[in-house]
């Protein structure tokens, strides 16, 4: 057993056998160091910019499961985050039931966006998926706009609860609802990269059609894997309304939205779940400290400076580039 | 070995715009046959076979496998059926490992699940095809020959009735060819039917039962190897070549 | 809004003069991803340059937009092609193009966006010409001089590279790459070589856009984004490699857009495009011209 993917494929195999208890047991208890570290910290500005990197644990993690695992490059992520964002709008202004309720609901809509677009576009090649998904968000920016129940294009006002039980305030009830879906993603993209989903997704993004005539059948994979995609990306928005409290279609359609979703899988590596999860915490917490000293449009332009380097350089991400240190120094 | 025919197309016709690249050929292959396809470059050998495996869906005409119309069905349902084929330049999956990839058909076709029982499996192929030294690299440290066993294993581990083998020894030397030849033939002999597309004559001889000419998209000689090759269309079309 | 003649009227008759702006937009895309199979999604990006290239050069020199950037095509052909020299060692010689490849493009689509914003800023920008105002009046359709002009340049442009791609040879290189990438090999030219120059001269279609765009209306440099679905929705129902084609869908995606501007809303026009190009990929992906 001298071999490098030897000994890689034999970590994987423990790694899948730690088993979920455990694995669930290292995520709560790290959650709540995180919680205290940022208690002790005493602002809510901290929970705030821990939301807002974990948004981008959760929507890089979501957007990995189809661009990643089937290497079909979704563009329109800002369009199912703001079928998120936009259930919760409408969710509020008509039956007003609680966040926890509302995200679920979020989750089919963007869903079924995603079979939708699926069900049109992928049987065609991959670009034309892509392109349609790039579109989608000016198409569904347009409706929003000239639709006036949810804000139109002057936006629309969302009023905290008043309080919430368990917790002191607002913004930590929000830090924890998004750190549960940030992880719930990651163990979800996990579970698909070790089902026979993830062994589908992988062999037809080398080779469509020696995959289908290994057995799989593509269009319903790859229809599986924009659906749950699709839906964890709008699961991710349902709770921004509450967060910003205030919603217009530029927030909601938001480039950094867009472009980070797609930049931190690609720069963390997309071949793992840990790809897009380290891509995004250090793109998140770089932008997160970054836009207190310069303008949030240079912070955008560097985010795409870096994504163009990274997939020119090391196109396997950071996780792919350690691997070939590894295997170059052996 | 029954003598009914496994795989069959009648009328199969398939066109690119105006271009014909196939004219209504009838076809059909007996369970454990081993039959030779034939015929010049851009004759429409592969145009067929990705006709009978569903790659490319033909405008006329039927195919069936074990007594079912499978014409319309997707080629994953084919492979599923038990209908496997390799490709002319191998395609393995870059991503995965060799042992992956052969894990992939075991999943899908096979429908097994418990991990332990997949590498088992995938060895147990991975033997048979010669490979079992490799099973941890990633294909892109494969030589051709490595390759073209890569894609029969994974073609093997469907467990099929009938594989087509398009090409399978192309650019192969001559011990190699025999090497790969000598698979096919274990194969052949538990029961799997055959369709060999090759150029390399000795190789098609050796192996066919039977052999099939296809030139300009249109079947001109089908039966024994050693009258086909007297046959004075065939002699035209080779020598013109 | 009610139906009126000489409302219709003037909506297909502005609807046919966007057209020709789109033919223009379009067809630099339709070279290079319709015949060449190069994604690039930063096109509408240097349509934006072209812009403020239009707008840079008019107030600060007082040259006429059409003056400035078709002097600009030369410098930005050659940076079209060194783009794509880059593209090609960084992407498709790795067989990277349709994950990273897409990408890299993406992220260029995205600079050049937020570059022009840091540049030029939030504001809509604008040029000062004798043609923009004035308009012809014929009976009760009325022409306005600032879509006149594009129209003409814009069907002249792909006339001008039709004769190109069926007069020259180089332009017939291109043909021959787009029907068969190795047909070109085995005569022993190089497609990388043919797919350069075919980038170079999408990119100096797209400056030369940039300014009949801002002879029509003022821009900001977010408004690149609305232009994807319109470019990649006129080469897809145009047939993908045809220019007649692209001629043809940028009049069906003009008019449609004009029609809906004046009976719906011109908020609504920007989803035209994104609708007809989903239509066209779930019916009939290979457009009207396709075979």
């Amino acid at each position: 057993m001298t071999s490098p993917s030897i000994t890689a494929s034999g970590a994987k195999a423990r790694a899948s056998s730690l088993g979920f208890p455990l694995i669930l047991l290292i995520c709560v208890v790290g959650s709540a160091v995180l919680y205290f570290a940022l208690s002790q910290l005493d602002s809510s500005y901290a929970f705030l910019a821990a939301y807002t990197v974990l948004q981008f644990v959760a929507l890089a993690t979501a957007w990995n499961i189809l661009g990643g695992y089937a290497g079909y490059v979704n563009f329109g992520v800002a369009a199912f985050f703001a079928t998120g964002v936009y259930t919760s709008v409408i969710v509020y202004k008509t039956v007003q039931w609680p966040l926890l309720v509302t995200i679920p609901i979020a989750a089919v809509a963007a869903g079924l966006l995603g079979l939708g677009m699926g069900y049109l576009t992928l049987r065609l090649r991959g670009v034309f998926f892509s392109i349609a998904t790039l579109a989608l968000a000016v198409v569904l920016n347009t409706i929003v706009v000239n639709w006036s129940f949810v804000g139109g294009s002057r936006g629309v006002y969302v009023m905290r609860p008043q309080e919430i039980i368990l917790f002191s305030s607002y913004e930590r009830y929000l830090f924890v609802v998004m750190l549960v879906l940030a992880i719930g993603s990651v163990l979800i993209a996990r579970a698909i990269e070790n089902s026979w989903l993830g062994r589908g997704l992988a062999a037809l993004k080398d080779d469509e059609m020696a995959a289908e005539c290994a057995g799989v059948p593509s269009l319903r994979m790859k229809l599986i894997a924009t659906t749950i995609s699709g839906a964890l990306l709008g699961a991710a928005g349902a709770p921004f309304p509450f967060f910003v409290t205030y919603v217009d279609p530029p927030t909601a359609f938001s480039l950094s939205i867009a472009v980070n979703a797609i930049a931190m899988p690609l720069i963390g590596g997309t071949a793992t779940w840990l790809g897009p999860v380290i891509g995004a915490l250090l793109l998140g917490t770089f932008q997160q400290i970054a836009t207190v000293t310069i303008s949030s449009a240079l912070n955008l332009l560097i985010v795409g400076v870096v994504l163009v380097v990274f997939i020119t350089v090391a196109p396997n991400g950071i996780i792919g580039f350690v691997k070939d240190l590894r295997e170059k120094r052996r | 070995m029954s003598n009914a025919p496994v795989l069959t197309s009648r009328g199969l016709t398939k066109r690119f715009g105006g271009f014909v690249a196939l004219k209504e050929i009838d076809f059909a292959l007996a369970g454990g046959e081993r039959v030779g396809l034939i015929g010049p470059n851009g004759s429409g050998k592969s145009t067929f076979v990705n006709c009978l495996t569903g790659a490319l869906q033909p405008e006329e005409g039927e195919v069936t496998f074990k007594g079912v119309d499978i014409t319309r069905m997707a080629a994953w349902q084919r492979a599923r059926l038990g209908l496997a084929r390799s490709f002319q330049i191998p395609r393995p999956f870059r991503g995965l490992t060799v042992r992956e990839n052969i894990e992939v058909p075991l999943a899908f076709v096979s429908g097994l699940s418990s991990q332990a029982e997949l590498e088992a499996k995938a060895d147990e192929t991975l033997e048979r095809v010669g490979l079992l030294a490799k099973s941890a690299s990633s294909p892109k440290n494969l030589s051709q020959v490595e390759l073209r066993k890569l894609e029969l294993g994974r073609a093997l581990a469907a467990q099929p009735e009938v594989l087509i083998a398009d090409e399978a020894m192309a650019g192969l030397s001559d011990s190699e060819v025999d090497e790969i030849l000598e698979l096919l033939m274990q194969l052949n002999a538990k029961g799997i039917g055959i369709i060999l597309i090759e150029h390399i004559m000795r190789a098609v001889m050796r192996f066919s039962q039977r052999v099939v000419v296809i030139v300009a998209g249109s079947k001109i000689a089908d039966g024994d190897p050693q009258d086909v090759m007297q046959h004075p269309e065939v002699v035209r079309a080779y020598l013109g070549q | 809004m009610t139906f009126s003649l000489d409302l219709f009227s003037n909506a297909i008759v502005s609807g046919i003069l966007l057209g020709g702006f789109y033919c223009a937009i379009a067809v630099g895309i339709t070279i290079v991803f319709g015949m060449l199979d190069i994604v690039n999604i930063a096109h509408p990006a240097f349509i934006m340059t072209g812009g403020f290239i239009a707008y840079f050069a008019n107030t600060q020199f007082g040259i006429d937009p059409l003056a400035a950037c078709a002097i600009a095509m030369i410098p930005a052909y050659y940076v079209g092609r060194l783009l794509y020299r880059f593209y090609n060692v960084a992407f498709e010689k790795r067989g990277e193009e349709s994950l990273q490849g897409l990408a890299f493009f993406f992220g260029l689509l995205f600079i050049i966006e937020v570059a022009l914003l840091l540049i030029f800023g939030v504001d809509y920008r604008f040029v000062e010409a004798s043609y923009i105002g004035p308009t012809i009046e014929v009976g009760f359709i009325s022409i306005p001089w600032r879509l006149l002009i594009p129209l003409v340049v814009g069907l002249g442009l792909v006339l001008v590279i039709m004769a190109f791609l069926s007069r020259t040879f180089i332009g017939k290189a291109i043909l021959a790459v787009s029907q068969d990438p190795l047909a070109l090999r085995l005569v022993g030219g190089s497609p990388v070589k043919v797919k350069e120059v075919a980038f170079g001269l999408s990119i100096a279609t797209a400056i030369l856009a940039g300014a009949l765009l801002i002879i029509i209306q003022p821009i900001e440099p977010s408004f690149g984004r609305d232009f994807i679905g319109r470019v990649f929705c006129i080469t897809v129902l145009g047939g993908m490699t045809s220019l007649p084609g692209t001629i043809v869908a940028s009049m069906i995606l003009g008019v449609s857009e004009s029609l809906t501007s004046t009976f719906l809303g011109p908020s609504w026009s920007p989803a035209i495009a994104f609708g007809l190009l989903l239509i066209t990929l779930a019916v009939r992906p290979v457009g009207i011209f396709g075979r």
